[in-house]
């Protein structure tokens, strides 16, 4: 069964938006469903749909997928985003993507944080971008010397990272000033054709979450939610 | 470069129990070092040997590998425990992800206050119980095959298995509503390989005590 992926959750960013930037990495089209009230939720889950009660939920291939993780494996399988053999695969790209999901789940929980934890939180987000992750990634960088992270064309890892330094950049604009290779990687990835397309308005990209979108995930979800680092 | 995989923890389960446990499944013998001073993780760190300066670290194959899930990734499909094409691998993926989420709440537990441990306990109960365990029982009714995917054990087994026995530790009618499951744990706790897992002596670890929440304490730096 063909057709677009279809893409139900929240109208924003959240663990969605990894899965919508592969998806534009690897050049296919898909749908959204945004979910806007309880009760819509609710009938997801009467319906069977949310394999855990949870979303994000992709309709792909004739599977209802959910777990981000999950999700992206498959996206980046089928596409040829996953490396050449089991050792680019899992010694790689698996590796280098947990640490960019650690790194942007702490961006993502941020605004589900109470204000005091919030100001405590951001500078320590920045300070392991700075002292943890973007020194890795601009090692492996050094070391590889091929332009991307893993192999010799563009991977799950690589647009992974590059979704996470623009993320990080937007609460600190300097976060790059250290990483040189990081730097031009920002631009090269940038400019690729599906991937220069995706960040341009008018696409699928959702923007950084607002008040709005906090109260309505609160709304739909109704669970308390306590993230720490 | 063949050699037993070596394993860099802190003596106890915390996020290396996974890896121990599909390892012994996949009948791979490994050794372990404990973490247990300051200075051992601050050389490790020196030598390069952490990639994000954290453990889990296993050295197999020649690779030091860090971050659990791809290190389970690659043991799984090394060792013929990861479905035999794409959409097998999708299906274990999200069922494992339901068991990490599972055993997450488990593997923190013991950090809480007493206060907070019976809320805690009250999450995992209700978790396992309407979440988690409704959805297992299903597929291998849906499934009608002695696995939760496809005909043979695969990862997808291993950590439910590992899931189940840690909640009863902590429930121990949690499987009463849920008879495939009870059929389930008592197959798989027989397989050769995780029978021997399962006997004393082996290198299952405990739950946590003390004197681990200590250590990784001093390891760590934190107070």
């Amino acid at each position: 069964m063909s057709g677009k992926p279809k893409l139900t959750y929240f109208n924003g960013r959240g663990r969605m938006e990894s899965v919508r930037w592969l998806l534009a990495a690897a050049g296919v089209e898909f749908e959204e469903v945004f979910l806007e009230t309880r009760e819509q939720y609710l009938k997801l889950i009467q319906d069977g749909d949310l394999l855990f009660d949870q979303v994000p939920l992709v309709d792909i291939d004739g599977m209802k997928m959910v777990q981000t993780r999950a999700i992206l494996s498959y996206i980046a399988g089928k596409h040829n985003l996953y490396g050449k053999d089991l050792k680019e695969r899992a010694l790689y790209i698996d590796t280098y993507v947990e640490g960019t999901m650690d790194l942007m789940q702490m961006i993502l929980t941020l605004p589900f944080s109470l204000p005091e934890a919030k100001e405590k939180n951001l500078p320590l987000i920045i300070e392991k971008a700075k002292n943890r992750y973007f020194p890795a990634y601009e090692k492996v960088l050094k070391q590889h010397c091929q332009g991307f992270l893993v192999g010799n064309q563009l991977s799950w890892a690589d647009v992974h990272l590059l979704e996470a330094i623009l993320m990080v950049e937007e609460k600190d604009p300097t976060v790059l000033s250290e990483f040189p290779l990081l730097q031009g990687f920002k631009t090269r990835i940038s400019n690729m054709p599906t991937i220069k397309k995706f960040l341009q308005p008018g696409s699928q990209r959702k923007p950084q979450p607002d008040d709005k979108y906090v109260a309505t995930v609160m709304k739909i979800l109704k669970e308390a939610m306590y993230y720490s680092i | 470069m063949a050699g037993k995989p070596k394993l860099y923890y802190f003596n106890g389960r915390g996020r290396m129990e996974s890896i121990r446990w599909l390892l012994a499944a996949a009948g791979i013998e490994f050794v372990e070092e404990f973490l247990e001073t300051r200075e051992q993780y601050e050389k490790l760190l020196q030598d390069g040997a952490l990639l994000f300066q954290q453990v889990p670290m296993v050295e197999i194959d020649g690779m030091k590998m860090v971050q659990t899930r791809a290190i389970l990734g690659y043991i799984a499909a090394k060792h013929n425990l990861y479905g035999k094409d794409l959409k097998e691998r999708a299906l274990i993926d999200m069922y494992v992800e339901g068991t990490r989420d599972l055993i997450d709440l488990i593997r923190v537990h013991h950090k809480f206050s007493p206060e907070e441990q019976e809320k805690n306990l009250a999450l995992i109960n209700e978790r396992a119980t309407a979440r988690y365990f409704p959805v297992y029982e299903k597929v291998l009714k849906d499934h009608g095959t002695e696995f939760l995917v496809g005909n043979q054990l695969t990862w997808a087994d291993v950590q439910l298995i590992e899931a189940i026995l840690m909640v009863e530790e902590k429930v121990s009618t949690v499987l009463s509503k849920f008879p495939l499951l009870q059929d389930f744990k008592t197959r798989i706790c027989n397989i050769p390989t995780i029978k021997k897992f399962l006997q004393p002596g082996s290198q299952r670890k405990p739950p946590p005590d003390e004197s681990y929440v200590v250590t990784a304490n001093r390891v760590f730096n934190r107070k």
